[in-house]
């Protein structure tokens, strides 16, 4: 396959949109503003999909979950209890919202809203297929950073508003947690990085294209002289891949690592105070970032949309491409419901301690490696080269 | 700062009135006054973890617990007055209703005190019926609490629907004799309330078969996890002499080190005919608590199937009058819950109703030792010392 055959499986979407755009340009209405419409389309697409992924993943956690636990789980409403999500939603949409007498009304108000917000933003810049995203940042990897870091504030601030011990207990972990696990992840999140050289992730999907053994998770993966066959060594994908989960696993408030809504200790913690739809904000905020977790993983180190079966395969295939990334992103979202189905609650200074004492010299020690690594196939380009997705 | 107030838990004397110090803020109202920088956590008595209505005021710096102060009373029945103004045989129906995982047990104890005050001779056969469901009582009663413990250490119920799917065929079983799934007043004093259908052996038979495999399963998914090993061991640690000191008994005694076990300190009915290894583990923390009631489990299988391969043929009521008088004096009538020492005191004044209807709960007892032993912990870790602790609060509170 050819540089510029890539490019056309690159542009499959675009394709479709580019005629369109030129068409209305052609007409006279100013470009930025056909760009502005596009992005809108794009936000309201996905916001939809969004909520269609948090309601099966709903469904398909307290399935899962339940059979684990040797029980049925919910298997009235609907086929295979599939519209339970949907009469929970709508149960609490018909709730009273309470704000307790003494709580901050703003930040009370607020705190839903942010964390809602900070994570359907971190949707925008998953790219679902080639050309297919909202939009294509060039720093998309500091963009998550950033936004990842706003649920911290939210829970914060709905700990407090809520002049409730418990929101405020809860509130406090949520400090010491998203700081904590901001560092490793962020620093976990410098090896694609530097393995694919760029920080947009459309580019560093594209790194990962070809055969399974390009996959990031698979780095680094030497091919000596001539040797065509490939000799994956992971270390530096595979655990920075787990770390990234655990650390996800951590930002997402799921087990083990729920201490801000500890139900055993802190009844609620944030969201004690919060009932029917801002309650509701707050689970889709949880499951929209569960979800945009598993996608972020595989788009990183699972190779995004690519098959792994070789580029001409995923030409073969491109309208599923977004299908592909969504199945690896729904296997990482069912280890993270097994995950929760068995382990108990760490403690919250244990929390700290594996994150600061375990997880943190392992991610610089991961950054030090790649980085290593990725400088060494240039030195011995003829004789050791690295995957072609590590330039 | 935070070094000069923790405390080494178990072994300082409980920071008292230096800094938790109670008093009432406002009439009818129990307020703790809290030092600078301290937060008073009410928890309870409706709160997930507390096991029912108990009540716990805590001093929190940060989420270091400074002092523990316990407030029971919530469920408070007056169960022990009600025994006085009701005869013998319907004090029974009361016993029921304390420790009410395991009711058999405290049937037991009450039908044991008044066998004592008139020197009733119970049948062997419901000798063996009492121990046959009172270690299913005892079975079941771990089970629910091995598996509310997995639920207090954070896991999201997957022990605990093992644990009770487990339970659901004790229950079962017991109702097959006694009639009902709770509340079955099955021992009562000469014997047992009615024999037990044949199929009930057969069932039981298949029960012992598959029980030890599914201990294991418990086994695997909490003793062999490094999170529930974090969580647990070294924590709420009881030294043998508070222990003592508490007068604390059952697994948690036993998990300090202290081989106090009624059925072998004073062998009552017929347990001496058997033989089976007393659980005793030496680090008193939260995980031998749990290892201990792990075993008991195992063991309690043993005596089962002892007591379902001699079991006699024979009456199950012994012979007595219509109205029970008993002669004057007063008993003391215990035998091993699974919470603890369960131990009846009856008066009788020669009267159709006692005098005076005491229970000495186990888990009260154990219960008053908690304040000493959560200081000093996190908040987590005090959720997790009070569910080792197994308490039921229809029995703390009567």
């Amino acid at each position: 396959m050819s540089l510029g055959d890539y490019y056309a499986l690159h542009d499959f979407w675009l394709s479709i949109g580019q005629p369109i755009q030129n068409w209305l340009v052609g007409l006279g209405v100013p470009s930025w503003l056909v760009s502005t419409v596009y992005v809108i389309i794009g936000a309201i697409t996905t916001l939809g999909l969004i909520t269609i992924f948090v309601i099966i993943a709903l469904w398909a956690e307290r399935r899962f979950i339940a059979r684990l636990q040797d029980r049925w789980g919910p298997n009235r409403v609907g086929k295979f209890g599939l519209l339970q999500s949907v009469a929970d939603a709508l149960k609490l949409l018909s709730k009273e919202i309470i704000r307790p007498a003494l709580a901050d009304r703003t930040l009370h108000f607020l705190a839903p809203v942010l964390i809602l917000g900070a994570a359907l933003m971190t949707w925008a810049v998953i790219p679902w297929g080639p050309g297919l995203q909202v939009t294509n940042l060039n720093v998309g990897v500091l963009y998550l950073l950033a936004f990842g870091a706003i649920p911290a504030l939210g829970v914060t601030i709905a700990g407090w508003g809520s002049t409730n011990k418990y929101s405020l207990l809860g509130g406090m972990r949520a400090v010491v947690q998203y700081v904590s696990y901001e560092v490793p992840s962020g620093i976990v999140l410098v090896v694609p990085v530097l393995l694919a050289r760029t920080m947009s992730l459309p580019s560093i999907v594209d790194a990962q294209s070809g055969p399974v053994w390009n996959w990031l998770v698979f780095q680094p993966t030497f091919f000596i002289g001539s040797f065509p066959v490939p000799i994956p060594i992971p270390i530096i994908g595979l655990v920075a891949f787990v770390f990234f989960l655990i650390a996800g696993l951590a930002e997402t408030n799921r087990t083990p690592f729920d201490h801000v809504e500890a139900d055993s200790e802190l009844t609620g913690g944030f969201t004690t105070e919060y009932s029917g739809m801002q309650f509701a904000l707050f689970f889709l905020a949880e499951y929209a970032n569960a979800i945009a977790v598993g996608l972020l993983a595989s788009s990183l180190f699972l190779g995004g949309y690519h098959t792994g079966l070789g580029e001409g395969f995923d030409a073969l295939i491109w309208p599923l491409l977004p299908g592909v990334l969504v199945t690896k992103a729904a296997i990482i979202f069912l280890i993270f419901v097994w995950v929760r189905g068995t382990l108990p609650r760490f403690r919250y200074d244990q929390l700290m301690q594996f994150a600061w004492k375990r997880m943190l010299p392992v991610s610089v020690t991961l950054i030090t490696l790649s980085a290593l690594f990725a400088s060494l196939t240039l030195l011995l380009a003829p004789y050791v080269r690295l995957a072609p997705g590590v330039r | 700062m935070a070094d000069t107030l923790v405390t080494v838990p178990g072994l300082n004397p409980p920071l008292g009135p230096e800094l938790g110090d109670t008093i009432f803020e406002t009439p009818g109202e129990l307020g703790v006054v809290a030092e600078e920088g301290l937060i008073t956590l009410n928890l309870g008595p409706q709160h997930p973890s507390t096991h029912g209505v108990f009540r716990m005021i805590m001093q929190l710096q940060g989420e270091t617990v400074i002092s523990a102060t316990p407030v029971m009373g919530y469920l408070h029945r007056s169960s022990e007055k009600l025994g006085e103004v009701r005869t013998y045989v319907q004090g029974t129906v009361l016993t029921d209703r304390m420790d009410y995982l395991s009711p058999i047990t405290t049937n037991w104890a009450y039908a044991m005190a008044i066998e004592r005050l008139t020197g009733m001779v119970v049948p062997e056969r419901a000798e063996y019926l009492r121990v046959i469901t009172g270690e299913l009582s005892r079975i079941q009663s771990h089970l629910v609490a091995v598996g509310t413990f997995g639920m207090d250490v954070g896991t999201y119920g997957t022990p605990l629907l093992y644990a009770l799917r487990e339970r659901e065929s004790v229950l079962d079983l017991l109702s097959l004799p006694t009639g009902v799934r709770m509340n079955p007043s099955y021992i009562r004093y000469g014997g047992v309330a009615r024999d037990a259908p044949p199929e009930f052996f057969t069932m039981l038979e298949h029960f012992l078969r598959i029980f030890p495999s599914k201990v294991d399963e418990y086994e695997a998914i909490l003793s062999a996890n490094e999170v529930f090993k974090n969580r647990t061991i070294g924590v709420g640690m009881i030294p043998p002499e508070v222990a003592r000191a508490y007068s604390v008994t059952g697994p948690i005694a036993r998990a300090s080190g202290i081989n106090y076990d009624v059925r072998l300190a004073e062998p009552y009915s017929v347990y001496d005919r058997f033989t089976w290894e007393p659980q005793v583990r030496y680090n008193g923390d939260c995980f031998d608590r749990y290892m201990v009631r792990i075993q008991e489990m195992r063991q309690s299988t043993l005596i089962l199937q002892q007591a379902l391969d001699s079991i006699p043929d024979g009456d199950i009521r012994a012979k007595m009058p219509k109205v029970l008088k008993p002669p004057k004096g007063e008993a003391y009538g215990r035998v091993e819950g699974p919470k603890g020492e369960i131990g009846f005191y009856l008066i009788s004044d020669g009267t159709p109703n006692p005098y005076r209807y005491n229970c000495r709960p186990p888990s009260f007892v154990n219960l008053t030792c908690l304040s000493q032993i959560a200081v000093g912990h996190k908040l987590a870790d005090a959720v997790v010392i009070l569910g080792s602790f197994d308490i039921v609060m229809g029995e703390v509170d009567r």
